[in-house]
């Protein structure tokens, strides 16, 4: 994977174009797929369109390719209202989860696909398709295998076809659909860096799609978090880690656990005893603390701490998980912590211990 | 030499093993290939065999005589024209209804996927009769075509119409589950690749269907130059003039002509081989590329 991309200049050098979305609405009979949707994708940006299934996702990203029609607002092209431009007028390259390889047409022939479909004025010549096909093939290192039909292509060899085939037609934008959504562990994580070296190198606007958290955080310059048809969170895979703007966006982009506390005084308690642990400007009230299990600290004395009981433990990783149950067992509910620590022998189920939180959020419902 | 028993002794556990996971021992499958390739040969290769025997009963003189007769070359020239016409048409149809069902949503695709049916569940007699009774002079429509001068009952116009209607659901049902299976996929991704929608269907459609295709033409066509219900109740049996093949074979039959009647009934036969080995002969020059298109 470390050929040097450099060589290869498949693609012309076009100023990349930026994108915006402006109030985007989808309805499927009386559901809303996208409740309003605006984003700005700057030109050259590798963005990751985050969320569960249901999300609004994938209908997005095939709003902005015109494989789908909005039932209302705007989506530029730069500056170009492409909102009811076909998907033909669009030049898109697009990615399909399951790559949908032409499967009567050998590798050659499905990256040559765009250029031949092209009017005659438009067209390149025989020899320069040719040229191109197989600098792109050399781009997604599968050269030699021109002559072979997808059938006899391996998941991740036909992603790498999907992908040339996208390029070949020097797209405006690249989207991809779930790209890595159907290879197993190991040929995602190749594939991940590669398509990040390919991007930096062919600085298409990208746009894909994904429901895994750590192919979004780690590929993108940006993430866009959705839930329900709406956008959560827009932002750097840092901000969008570190300061997860809602308890949707904190539960989805990595393992936590929450507790109910209240604020007085500008300090969070839990059950009436005080954690030492700041408001983070919210007013006196109710609320739940958000918490990573790496975050949480186990310590000596109770003093400011949480207490609990180390219900069952497993090994994550090069931590241990413990699961301990906090809070007064007479008030009827418990509440379940999850806390990582590293192997030792002193832990076993029943023991009391003392959890304090390092890094937590806190969210207040809001009350619409 | 005892550990090569063993061995032995090992290696036809394993194969009884491997035989009683499939559920298969010797005799009854001794006795299911038997009665298979009995009932073939009694019921498909003894029939055909005799057809021909009959044919030339009488001699080569005689079958060729039958064959080149007038009123029989004009039943060949119609049956062949008739087919011309109805092949072609259902391969449209076929494609067109097949297209819409498997690729696009719309309200009454059930019924549509009904309708196609239709020919399939209906006697070819009645097919007929519905045609006799739209078109024929105390018909529908009868009155009307009889003033503007337009002959559709006991004409070529019928016996078409009647051959359409019988063969329409044979590429249309090829089609259609295989579309499905394929799903709009490739379709989506040619048109996100710049093509139109007539490129779309010419380079990604039409040569990931074309086997079930070509394989539903070859029964439309078989079934078109066979058809007899719905023909012989609306073709009025007008010898030189409205007779098919099978109803002119029908008629020799009648008329004790066996040697005739089973010339003729040869040459339907002929064709009909000629279609199977057809067929086969494509299957097994483009086998790499039928292989290509079912996996994946």
């Amino acid at each position: 994977m470390e050929t040097s991309l450099q060589q290869h200049a498949v693609t012309e050098k076009r100023p990349p174009l930026s994108l915006t979305i402006e109030d985007i609405r989808k309805d499927f009979g009386d559901y809303p797929a996208l409740d309003g949707v605006s984003l700005k994708i700057a030109g050259g940006e590798l963005v990751a369109l985050l969320g569960p299934s249901g999300s609004g996702k994938t209908t997005l990203l095939r709003i902005i390719a015109g494989l789908e029609f909005p039932s209302g607002g705007t989506l530029l092209f730069g500056d170009m209202d492409a909102s009811r431009k076909s998907v033909q007028e669009r030049n898109v390259g697009f990615v399909f989860q399951h790559y949908a390889l032409f499967r009567h047409m050998t590798v050659f022939d499905n990256i040559a696909f765009g250029l031949r479909v092209r009017k005659r004025s438009q067209r390149p010549p025989r020899h320069v398709i040719r040229e191109r096909v197989l600098s792109l093939l050399e781009l997604v290192q599968l050269s030699g295998l021109e002559n072979r039909y997808p059938a006899q292509l391996s998941g991740g060899q036909r992603q790498r076809v999907a992908l040339a085939r996208a390029l070949a037609i020097e797209p405006s934008v690249l989207l991809l659909d779930e790209p890595f959504g159907a290879l197993d562990a190991k040929v995602r994580k190749d594939l991940r860096s590669w398509l990040r070296q390919i991007h930096d190198e062919t600085g298409h606007t990208t746009v894909f799609v994904t429901h895994d958290q750590d192919e979004a955080l780690e590929l993108a310059d940006r993430v866009v978090v959705m839930n329900k048809g709406r956008i959560e969170q827009i932002g750097t895979p840092d901000e969008i880690y570190d300061n997860p703007a809602s308890p949707f966006v904190f539960d989805f982009i990595g393992e936590s656990s929450h507790i109910p506390v209240t604020i007085q005084n500008g300090q969070v308690h839990f059950h009436e005893r005080p954690l030492d642990l700041g408001a983070n400007g919210l007013s006196d009230g109710p609320a739940e603390l958000y918490v990573r299990p790496h975050d949480v600290e186990i310590v000596e004395g109770a003093a400011q701490s949480i207490p609990g009981i180390v219900r069952s433990f497993r090994r994550h990783g090069a931590t241990r998980r413990l699961e301990v149950e906090v809070g007064p067992s007479s008030r009827g509910v418990q509440h379940v912590l999850e806390a990582d620590m590293l192997p030792g022998p002193d832990i076993q189920p029943g023991k009391r211990v003392n959890l304090r939180p390092r890094r937590y959020q806190l969210y207040r419902e809001q009350i619409a | 030499m005892a550990r090569l028993d063993l061995f032995q002794a090992m290696a036809a556990r394993s194969r009884a093993v491997a035989a009683a996971a499939t559920g298969e021992s010797v005799l009854p499958r001794v006795l299911l290939t038997t009665a298979a390739v009995l009932f073939l040969v009694v019921f498909l290769m003894l029939p055909l065999v005799l057809v021909f025997m009959e044919a030339f009963r009488n001699g080569v003189g005689v079958y060729f005589e039958s064959i080149l007769e007038p009123d029989a070359l004009a039943a060949v020239r119609l049956t062949l024209l008739v087919a011309a016409i109805s092949v072609p048409l259902n391969l449209v149809f076929g494609i067109a209804a097949a297209w819409a069902v498997a690729k696009f949503e719309f309200p009454g695709k059930g019924l549509l996927v009904t309708l196609i049916d239709l020919p399939f569940s209906v006697s070819p007699v009645i097919a007929g009769l519905v045609y006799v009774l739209l078109f024929g002079s105390h018909g529908f429509l009868g009155p009307w075509l009889a003033k503007h001068g337009i002959e559709i009952i006991f004409a070529v116009p019928g016996i078409v119409l009647a051959t359409v209607f019988v063969t329409f659901p044979f590429v249309a049902r090829e089609l259609i589950p295989l579309m499905e299976e394929q799903g709009t996929g490739e379709e989506q991704a040619a048109l996100s690749l710049g093509a139109s929608g007539w490129q779309t269907f010419r380079y990604v459609t039409l040569p990931n269907v074309k086997w079930g295709l070509l394989y539903g033409v070859l029964l439309c066509n078989a079934r078109a130059m066979g058809e007899f219900g719905a023909v012989s109740v609306i073709s009025g049996h007008i010898r030189g003039l409205t007779n098919t093949m099978p109803l002119h074979v029908e008629i020799l039959y009648n008329e004790y002509n066996f040697a005739a009647s089973f010339a003729v009934a040869s040459l339907l036969a002929f064709l009909a081989v000629v279609t199977l080995a057809l067929k086969s002969c494509l299957e097994w020059r483009y086998g790499d590329q039928l292989a290509a298109t079912r996996r994946h």
